[in-house]
């Protein structure tokens, strides 16, 4: 399992290189979260009747996949080319965080394991 | 006068009827609209009461206005400081087929356009105490304040025989009986009941659909129009003339006062917001509000546009002071509402002339105005306030002021935008 979370606005140039590594092509499956929380990242100024107010936490999209054991690390590398603004990277473009799955099952034909992700 | 020279009972007159008709349906409408520019500006978990407190006005002083309210205030007058006749009480003694004075219109119309100011002043207040004064006690107040504040000043201002009015108190459409007393209230009442929790501890408050916002002080503005070139009727007859200066003034004013908003907002912080701007058309209206029929329209510009500048900074000066005036209500009613009513003894040219025309004697009497509103709305504002405070508690509970008011008062919540 892999999940991300990642700059909203880096989404599209997620998917594209995901696209380009995975086997189904733009078929792959993945599951997307908008949500919202703190890191090193400051918050945006925001101005409300005429003061500015620092708004503590920041908007992030989260993505998760589940993928077999060969494609992690290009999963990995898709995710962080995509995600990574230009050209060096900045404070804010996210994290990725891979974990063991123990099983999957798929609930229409109740297939298990590797062939049901 | 008939084509046979003699005196005859004034007619209806088609075209003042149909505005009054219009203008009083429109005033209504600024009530929705307020709902929506108040409810826009306060957090997700509070959208419903906020607006509701603009909302219920509309039943219970709409029930108000016609049982007394309007015996109150245009009734037969008691010395000039309050109206009274027992015929007038649920409107029953009105003969539907009688011209009001010589206005030329029933005067179930005059009635009803009345009515609505009554049903909007209320529900000013409650931009000041919004997210965290208790339901019942606001519905109470709101009353209560109506009946011992709204309706004699309004009997003082606006009948023919009110001790203000005697005096030569120029208000064209409420200046100062609905934005100074409205204003001056609402910050009365911000004061007694004390800041929200979160204000008081520095917790970010934002607001939870601006986009509400906007469509309100869109709908004020329009709503406006029926406000202040409705009030024409009141001057002339039939209403024509007054009525288009009115309009005028209207539009300049609202138009120059968000402009100048816009423009400072620019300076000050490097950006134009959107609430600003709303701000600013806001203080616009309200400041030409008591002008409208009195001033030219380069001057009714130059009153929205220092409307702007006096509010903006009682706006910022508010944020020094420290006091939680959540939506702004005496920052641009009761600010704007002062300097309108002021303003008007310069800028006048109609009916008497003012201070630009070299005469100051109009501005003394603003100044009488202005001096009586305050006293008079804060004085018994606190007093009722007093006694509710005693009676029946003026805070929602703590847990009410967490969970939000929505839950707790409504039993709804605004929004379930995650629900198929």
């Amino acid at each position: 399992m892999i999940i991300a979370i990642i700059r909203p606005e880096r989404l599209e140039a997620v998917e594209e290189a995901l696209g380009a590594v995975l086997d189904e092509g733009d078929n792959y499956r993945i599951t997307i979260d908008t949500v919202e929380g703190r890191g090193r990242q400051e918050g945006e100024v925001e101005l409300f009747r005429g003061q500015q107010v620092r708004v503590r936490n920041v908007q992030k999209t989260r993505i998760t996949l589940f993928v077999n054991d060969a494609y992690v690390e290009k999963t990995i590398s898709a995710i962080q080319k995509g995600a990574r603004t230009e050209p060096n990277g900045a404070v804010g473009d996210g994290k990725i965080f891979v974990m063991p799955v123990e099983e999957a099952v798929r609930i229409r034909t109740g297939e298990r394991g590797g062939s049901a992700i | 006068m008939d084509a046979t020279g003699t005196a005859a009972p004034v007619a209806f007159d088609a075209g003042s009827t149909a505005w009054m008709l219009t203008s009083s349906a429109l005033v209504l409408l600024m009530v929705p609209g307020l709902a929506l520019f108040y409810g826009g500006m306060v957090r997700r978990k509070n959208v419903l009461t906020t607006m509701m407190m603009s909302f219920v006005a509309m039943a219970v002083i709409g029930v108000q206005w016609v049982l007394i309210g309007y015996a109150l205030a245009f009734g037969k007058t008691q010395g000039g400081f309050i109206g009274w006749d027992s015929t007038l009480v649920a409107l029953n003694g009105i003969d539907m087929a009688k011209p009001y004075s010589d206005k030329g219109i029933p005067e179930l119309v005059f009635v009803m356009f009345q009515g609505k100011f009554a049903i909007i002043t209320p529900a000013l207040i409650s931009g000041a105490i919004a997210e965290r004064m208790r339901f019942r006690t606001y519905l109470v107040f709101t009353v209560i304040w109506a009946t011992l504040v709204y309706c004699p000043l309004a009997h003082w201002v606006w009948a023919a025989d009110g001790w203000l009015f005697a005096r030569g108190v120029l208000d064209f459409a409420g200046g100062t009986v609905v934005h100074i007393a409205a204003g001056v209230s609402a910050l009365v009442l911000a004061l007694m009941l004390g800041p929200r929790r979160d204000f008081k501890r520095g917790a970010v408050i934002l607001p939870n659909n601006l986009v509400l916002t906007l469509t309100g002080a869109g709908l004020l503005w329009f709503g406006w129009f029926g406000f202040n070139a409705g009030s024409a009727v009141a001057v002339e007859h039939p209403a024509g003339a007054t009525a288009g200066l009115a309009f005028t003034t209207t539009q300049s004013a609202a138009a120059a006062a968000g402009l100048a908003w816009m423009l400072m907002e620019r300076w000050h912080h490097g950006k134009v917001t959107s609430l600003g701007l709303a701000s600013g058309f806001v203080a616009g209206v309200v400041v030409v509000t008591p002008a409208a029929g009195h001033v030219r329209p380069f001057w009714a510009m130059v009153m929205g546009a220092l409307a702007s500048v006096v509010c903006y900074w009682a706006v910022q000066l508010k944020n020094r002071l420290g006091y939680d005036d959540s939506l702004d209500a005496f920052g641009v009613h009761g600010v704007g509402g002062i300097l309108g009513a002021l303003l008007t003894g310069v800028f006048c040219f109609t009916p008497v002339k003012g201070v630009l025309d070299g005469e100051f004697a109009q501005l003394g009497k603003q100044l009488l105005g202005v001096g009586v509103a305050i006293v008079f709305a804060g004085g018994a504002t606190f007093l009722i306030a007093s006694i509710l405070k005693r009676t029946m508690g003026l805070r929602a509970t703590e847990q009410e002021e967490r969970d939000g008011q929505d839950l707790h008062v409504h039993g709804e919540r605004g929004y379930h935008f995650d629900q198929t």
